[in-house]
């Protein structure tokens, strides 16, 4: 007997589809893990399963009987619970009072009472942690457990943990792990989301991949290998762009080396990353997500300062460069987050101009006409569906990522640093973007690719690298690089 | 069970246009409750709020120069806040001017008016950034956050006031806590006859026409504007938030500055400690109010101005307290608020 079954589950975001026929079963006692990529749908159906959205059709069963789950509180009746990407810990309360909270039934609630009912669970479920301190005085790690334990208070019998690892340090992985493990033998099922290869074959018993919104399969562990998994989370039907002619790699112009950098918590992320651009390449930087590519696009456009190592451009030191001389120096830089790097809030035609705001700028004043009429040329140069005065916002994922690339690409820049330049786009943007690339690169510029999508990166470039836990490995030319040797190269294991 | 859902949009030009419409007659309903706790006629108290003051030219004038530092500390708030700089601390930074602005005045009796009074306002202006500065630097530098810092600065100079006003400006004879009056030439001209309409409401409408101008027409406006918006999108398009945030930082506190300098020249000529009835804080209503436009700023600023003469009016006419225009401006503040953060909520189907 199944603890959970979803069947034929289909959910859209709009033209989206997040999910597309999902069928998923999670036997009782097994840790199942949901492996995919950025964007493959896992938190979207786990999110069904927890009633924060409603599927467009499917079903769900929990125990064999069809269940409506309309809202978290069904699914805590049912016995489900979920500890989310985001924790959702009140930081000003103790721990046992964030553990009962919604939970009590009582007006009153004596500190003495619940200190000594959430002990008695801690100690029950062998989650330690200390009930009567504030919670943010606990680390991350810890707080994780409270979650866990809250869900375990309200008695969940499935647990689903969305990327529980990615926040916290390899020790405090360990001890989750640890954790998991003991808790499965007292008959807890969990649902184990992660997109990273070596975890899911550490702790789970069953794997359930997911790429672009379907199931690509669903195997035990004992029968698949690292290697067939990252070939099931990344290989794709290859793309509409096919490659061209052997091309002809110039001078070398930016150098890397040995870059060291930490994360916004403190983690160490990047080790010691080196690699050279030459003009006229792209250099494509593989790897699944959150192995340090952020920090590496944060650190080459000035967002971040790197502990060590240095960045060079024809000659010129841009190590601790701010984003503007960087700019200046002949970078076209794009951020990996589009939200992040653009503002909603100002016009299509202020958003193009900001880098530039010295040259618009006469006698104190900007020169409106000339911001206007440089952004209608812009526009219809990148095929953008806007008008130089709406306000950025408006605008759909594609044509902003036009905008952001816009920006960057119209001062011919020496090197372009594109950070998931498609993430999330249309099948239409994608190739325009792309088409892009591959123009930048004819005109001589070097340009640095950073994808999550094999295909796309073995499309475009010229070389392959992959970063996997913030080294670079193996620099290999595209020729040499197969999509089997790049899943081994990203798994980590060799 | 939840069949409708809240999801994020951004409200449509008319709407937004409509909000600060909507919050007045919604604060009026409202208010009337209090209105006949009072014991008096909701449309009676209306009446005499609103259309009373205008109905003579004296009264409507006075309407004006009541507005005048409102004018000058919502525009300081709307610098600031365009700037995403949560400046709390116009009421300090207006007191700053005043203080500034009454040395000057006391100290240079053989000045004309021509040189003392620039003097008074660039020293205004420049106390009102000095005390704006701490916070500002402990902002920049140390995150620490500016509601706090700017707020807590008001009371430190509210004793500064107590001090000057009880010791060094202490008058031997009269006792009175009050400065000595400003020379006769730092006194801001009356703009029309048997009014008390000065000039100080002109320096006010210019700081309302350059604050305009340079928030949507120079390159450190759109930096505010780009850095008030998303400074992590301002920041990677190479924007400097952490200079521009100071800019605003200061400047905001120079405006309000203005506005302590102008009640000093224009109305009381001596400093005492109820300078200001607030205009500080009202400030920020008449910001919210306005939109963060300077011009509908402006004219928010004249509607409170309105309120507050017709509270009086009010209170004379029908014997209710003049605290029920404290009451009105509260509630339109929170009815203000309350839309401007619905207007980025729609309501649909699931
Ligand atoms: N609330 C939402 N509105 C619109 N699109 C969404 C929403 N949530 C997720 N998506 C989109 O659905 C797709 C799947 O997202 P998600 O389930 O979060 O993926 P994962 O957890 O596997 O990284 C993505 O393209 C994402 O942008
Ligand atoms: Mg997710």
């Amino acid at each position: 007997m199944y603890a959970i079954e979803m069947v034929g589950i289909n959910k859209h975001f709009g033209n989206l589809q997040a999910n597309k026929d999902i069928h998923f079963s999670l036997q009782s006692g097994e840790i199942h893990a949901l492996l995919g990529e950025n964007g493959a749908g896992k938190t979207t159906l786990m999110r069904i399963l927890y009633g924060l959205y409603r599927p467009d059709s499917g079903e769900i069963l929990v125990n064999g009987q069809k269940t409506s789950i309309l809202s978290p509180k069904d699914a805590i009746q049912a016995g489900i619970g979920m500890v989310t990407q985001h924790f959702t810990l009140v930081p000003t309360l103790t721990v046992a009072e964030n553990v009962v909270l919604g939970y009590t039934h009582s007006q009153l609630v004596s500190q003495k009472d619940i200190e000594a009912k959430v002990k008695a669970a801690s100690e029950k479920f062998g989650i330690h942690v200390d009930p009567s301190v504030m919670v943010k005085y606990l680390s991350v790690g810890e707080r994780q457990r409270v979650e866990i334990l809250k869900a375990l208070y309200r008695n969940a019998k499935v647990l689903i943990m969305d990327e529980p690892t990615a926040v916290l340090v390899p020790q405090e992985v360990d001890a989750l792990f640890e954790s998991l493990l003991k808790l499965v033998k007292t008959g807890l099922s969990v649902i184990f989301i992660s997109h990273k290869l070596n975890e899911v074959m550490a702790v789970c018993d069953q794997i359930t991949v997911l790429r672009d919104g379907q199931v690509t399969g669903t195997v035990k562990k004992s029968a698949t290998t690292q290697v067939d998994l990252a070939k099931m989370m990344v290989g794709r039907d290859t793309s509409g762009i096919s490659r061209q002619i052997e091309h002809k790699i110039g001078k070398p112009i930016y150098e890397v080396k040995d870059l060291n950098a930490l994360s916004n918590q403190g983690l160490k992320t990047l080790k010691g990353v080196s690699f050279t651009l030459h003009r006229g390449e792209i250099l494509g930087i593989a790897g699944v997500s959150g192995n340090g590519q952020s920090e590496l696009t944060k650190v080459l456009t000035g967002l971040l300062i790197p502990t060590s190592g240095s960045v060079f451009m024809d000659g010129q030191d841009l190590t601790h460069a701010s984003p503007s001389t960087i700019t200046k120096a002949g970078v076209g830089r794009t951020p990996e987050d589009r939200h992040e790097g653009m503002i909603g809030d100002l016009t299509v035609a202020e958003n193009l101009a900001m880098e530039d705001l010295d040259k618009y700028t006469h006698n104190g004043f900007l020169d409106q006409k000339a911001i206007v009429k440089d952004a209608e040329k812009k526009i219809a140069d990148f095929q953008i569906k806007a008008s130089p005065t709406d306000a950025l916002r408006k605008l759909s994922g594609g044509n902003i990522q036009k905008v952001v690339m816009a920006r960057a690409l119209s001062r011919n820049p020496k090197v372009v640093i594109a950070s998931q330049p498609t993430r999330g786009l249309d099948v239409g943007a994608t190739e325009y973007i792309r088409k892009k690339l591959l123009e930048e690169r004819n005109r001589g510029a070097a340009v640095l690719l950073l994808s999550e999508d094999l295909d796309e990166v073995l499309a475009l470039s010229d070389r392959i690298a992959v970063i996997y836990e913030g080294c670079i490995r193996g620099i290999l030319p595209v020729s040499e690089a197969t999509a089997e040797k790049l899943g081994l190269l990203m798994a980590g294991t060799c | 069970m939840f069949k409708y859902k809240i999801v994020r949009a951004s409200a449509p030009v008319w709407m937004r246009t409509l909000i600060p419409i909507v919050a007045i007659l919604l604060s009026f309903l409202i208010t009337s409750i209090f209105v006949i706790i009072a014991g008096a006629n909701p449309l009676a108290a209306f009446y005499n709020f609103l259309i009373v003051p205008l109905s003579s030219q004296s009264s409507a004038l006075e309407v004006l120069v009541k507005s005048t530092p409102l004018i000058l500390t919502g525009i300081a708030v709307t610098f600031a806040f365009t700037a995403g700089y949560f400046n709390i601390g116009a009421e300090g930074q207006l007191y700053a001017g005043a203080i500034a602005a009454v040395w000057i005045g006391i100290n240079f009796p053989q000045l004309p008016s021509i040189a003392i009074l620039p003097m008074m306002i660039v020293g205004g202006f420049l106390a009102g950034v000095l005390w704006a500065l701490i916070p500002a630097l402990l902002k920049v530098y140390l995150k620490i956050d500016e509601v706090v810092t700017t707020l807590l600065m008001n009371s430190i100079i509210m004793y500064f006031v107590s001090y000057l006003l009880n010791d060094y400006w202490r008058n031997p004879q009269s006792g009175y806590p009050q400065s000595p009056d400003i020379s006769a030439a730092a006194h801001f001209v009356r703009l029309i006859p048997k009014s008390r309409l000065h000039l100080g409401f002109i320096m006010a409408l210019l700081v309302v026409v350059i604050v305009y101008f340079l928030i949507k027409r120079t390159p450190l406006g759109l930096r505010m504007r780009a850095s008030g918006a998303n400074a992590a999108g301002a920041r990677f398009a190479g924007i400097n938030v952490s200079r521009t945030m100071l800019t605003a930082a200061l400047v905001t506190g120079g405006i309000a500055g203005l506005a302590g300098m102008g009640e000093i020249a224009g109305i009381h000529f001596h400093l005492i400690e109820a300078l200001s009835s607030s205009y500080g804080y009202t400030g920020i209503i008449a910001a919210t109010l306005g939109g963060l436009h300077p011009l509908g700023v402006a004219l928010a600023a004249v509607f409170i101005g309105l309120i507050s003469t017709g509270s009086q009016t009010v209170s004379l006419a029908l014997g209710v307290p003049v605290y029920l225009g404290d009451i009105v401006q509260a509630t339109l503040l929170l009815v203000t608020l309350g839309m401007l953060l619905l207007q980025n909520y729609r309501i649909e189907r699931r």
